[in-house]
């Protein structure tokens, strides 16, 4: 299957990406997509995950076709 | 109910009376209308502020700013709401974000407008990148909230 993993802001620059197609293995949670990505560097501190346009846990577990997004703390209003 | 995101400046003031023209004969039970204005300011952090770019993740905003007036229409007795925020290049006095929130009575208009401006602040995806005189820098986080929430509020 495959999912499409979208970073923001700081995390964008980060990452040197703002998007990629990611082929998984079913069963694959959002927490070992990170790892995958990243070496296994954790998460910074604050940073929040989405799926489908929804927060979501590192635990969640993902379909073929979802969005995962990845970004840090919020600072709109 | 209605959420705009905005690339362009906007007129807070034109966009309470566009919304409230569309209430027609049930302009005469509403009583009150909260409104939060809030604008970029020409200095944060002890710096001055040049100008600043709005990120934000389409989709994701419009659907978390949907839920947000959702869970408000929900949880106390509205009318309307209606939030509009900016998005893009921004200029020091240019609005942000409007939140406004119109009911029968002032006490459910006043905790409504704050306790979504509150949540927006913390649950919408929105980045903000300021210009200062040494360089572009990310703002990493908003002031706390005070009081008013969705749930500590009677």
């Amino acid at each position: 299957m495959t999912v499409k993993v979208r970073f923001f802001a700081s995390l964008a620059e980060t990452m040197g990406r703002r998007e990629m197609e990611l082929p998984l293995e079913p069963g694959t949670t959002v927490s070992s997509i990170w790892a995958a990505l990243t070496a296994d560097k954790p998460m910074p501190q604050g940073a929040l995950c989405a799926v489908n346009h929804d927060y979501c846990t590192l635990e969640q577990p993902l379909a073929d076709g979802d969005e995962v997004a990845f970004f840090p703390p919020v600072t709109g209003g | 109910m209605a959420v705009r995101i905005c690339a362009e400046p906007f007129d807070p003031l034109e966009e309470l009376r566009r919304h409230q023209a569309g209430f027609g004969a049930g302009r005469a039970k509403v009583g009150a209308l909260a409104s939060f204005v809030g604008s970029m300011r020409d200095f944060n952090e002890g710096d001055a502020v040049s100008s600043m770019v709005l990120e934000h993740y389409p989709g994701m905003t419009d659907r978390q700013l949907e839920e947000l007036a959702a869970r408000a229409a929900a949880r106390w007795q509205l009318a309307d709401i209606l939030i509009v925020h900016r998005v893009g290049e921004i200029l020091p006095g240019d609005d942000i974000v409007l939140v406004a929130t119109w009911s029968a009575h002032r006490a459910h208009a006043f905790e409504s407008c704050r306790a979504v401006m509150e949540e927006l602040k913390h649950s919408a995806p929105f980045w903000k990148k300021e210009r200062t005189a040494a360089g572009e820098r990310w703002v990493t986080r908003n002031t706390p909230a005070n009081s008013a929430d969705f749930e500590t509020r009677g």
